[in-house]
Order: structure tokens, then sequence, then C-alpha cells
């Protein structure tokens, strides 16, 4: 039969009344990643214990990855989950498994930036960065290509080639450099 | 415009880049122990990743290269992270705690 014609069927959903129901899931998608970054965040920057910080870090990336996803770079959403919530999660895990002292002592008197100030010095920042974003006319051009994970590919390994090789001499020596500090006064 | 389109706006991601990196700033100038701040410099940085990924998506013409930056800043951070972690162990066998205040000797 014709799909055209199932459409009078009682109880035969088709493409066309599923296209509405499916713009609707992915706002809602989109709203719960936006909630997820951002609570994700606010934990981050403001748990008491740092185990909940670095959870809370890992709650915020992966709504960030899912908002690479809308943003149509599914490649990047993957290397996001890796790098971010795979490794750089892990590893300040692993800080603060190796160098939180035991006994909680007590901390000092706070600094002058740690109170309200602190919060209107972010706010400052965050009000000052939506007004620019909101009052700047951006110029839009049209696209020359889709961005697909072949092209980006060929440009790592033509145009942006040096950069490549750069970045992974960077990595290399960050390695090195971080066994080097790691290992020095180790007996002590 | 609909609450559910907003997926499909460029100041939807530019206010959620901004709101991430106030929590950045707010975590960097309030937390007194080194791994919290290397927690918020870490939202710093994906907030300034989510800047390039949107205008990449709606403004510019090829739509390669801020996945390409976004790729550069990701292998940055890894490696800050790491540095980050071992200077934060090397402090800590030294000095015994990683609060900042305890750490004035290294002002210079």
């Amino acid at each position: 039969m014709n799909p055209a014609e199932w459409s009078w069927l009682p109880g035969v959903l088709t493409a066309n009344d599923l296209s509405g129901y499916a713009d609707t899931a992915v706002g809602i998608i989109f709203l719960i990643m936006v909630a997820t970054t951002v609570i994700g965040g606010i934990i981050a920057c403001s748990a008491e214990r740092l185990v909940r910080a670095v959870a809370g870090l890992a709650a915020c990336f992966i709504g960030v990855a899912a908002i690479y996803y809308y943003l149509n770079s599914p490649f990047v959403a993957i290397m996001q989950m890796l790098i971010y919530v795979g490794a750089v999660c892990i590893v300040i895990a692993f800080a603060i498994m190796l160098a939180t002292p035991e006994d909680n002592k007590k901390p000092g008197p706070p600094g002058p930036l740690s109170g309200p100030l602190g919060l209107i010095t972010a706010a400052l920042a965050t009000f000052g960065m939506i007004g620019l974003a909101l009052n700047t006319m951006f110029k839009v051009h049209p696209k020359i290509n889709m961005g697909a994970v072949k092209t980006i590919g060929v440009e790592l390994l033509t145009t942006h080639s040096m950069v490549f090789e750069l970045i992974s001499m960077v990595l290399l020596i960050a390695i090195i450099g971080s066994l080097v500090i790691g290992r020095h006064g180790r007996s002590k | 415009m609909s609450i559910l389109n907003l997926h499909n706006n460029l100041e939807t991601y530019l206010i959620l880049a901004a709101v991430l990196f106030g929590m950045g700033i707010y975590g960097l100038v309030t937390r007194r122990t080194l791994v919290g701040m290397l927690i918020a410099s870490e939202l710093i940085l994906v907030a300034s990743s989510i800047n390039f990924m949107a205008f990449n998506r709606f403004t510019a013409p090829d739509p390669t290269m801020g996945q390409i930056f976004t790729l550069f800043i990701m292998a940055i951070a890894a490696a800050e992270a790491a540095i980050g972690l071992s200077i934060t162990i090397a402090v800590y066998r030294n000095y015994k705690s990683v609060d900042t205040e305890d750490l004035v000797d290294l002002n210079g």
C-alpha cells in the first residue's frame, strides 16, 4: 500500500504526523542538556568537597558534549566525551586522591574576593559578555562545505599540518615534563 | 520564537558560554585549593570552546575550522591538566598542603 494512504487509517502514524513530535523532542532534550550543563557547572564551582566538584564537572562536560552534537559536530562531541569526561576528570580525581591532606584543618580567614565580591566579579564578567553577544550584529557567511568528518581529517593533515605536529610535540613535552616534576622529591 | 526552537539560535549558545565563563571566574577567585582552581579553569576553557563551535555553526564560512580549533583547545586542556596535576603533587610533597594561603613563599 502506498504510504500516503496510511494516514487516514486509525492507529497508524506516518512520518508526517511524527515530524512535529520529533521537533518537540529535540527541543526538550536540548533544554535538558543545557540544564545539565548549568547545574553541573554550579556544582563544579561552588561545592564544598572537591570530589563533588569533580562529579559536577563531569556532568557539565557531558552536557557540553550534547551541545556540540546540536551544533552539527558529532566528532567533536565524541572527542569531548573521550578527552574531557574520560581523561581530564580522571586526572583531576587522581589529583584529589594524591594531594588532599587527610586531616581536615580549619581554613583561615577568607580572602577579600571569597564572599559577595567574588560573586559580583563573576556576574560582571557574565553580564558583560551576554550584553556584548546580544548587542552585536554578527555577519553570516554562506557555507562553503558541510563540515564533515572526512573534511576535518583532510584539513587537519593539509592546511593545519604544522599546528597538528606542534600540538603533538606540546603533548609529548607535557607528558615528559609532568613525569619529571611529579618524580622530583619522591623520597620525601 | 518558541522555547523549543532555542537550539537553532546563536545567542542561546553565546549566553550559555558566558554563564559557564562566569562560573569559571567565580570558582577561580573563590576556591582556596589548587585543585579547585584547576577545575574552575577547565570550565573557562570549555566556555571558550562553546563560543568557537557556535560561531563555527552559525556564521563562519568553513565549518571545519572551528571544529579543528576546538580539538586543539582540548589537546591544550589535557596537557594543562597533566602539568597542573604534577605541579599540585610537587607542591603537596614540599608543603604538605595545597591551600593557596599556605603557599605564600611562592609569591616571589
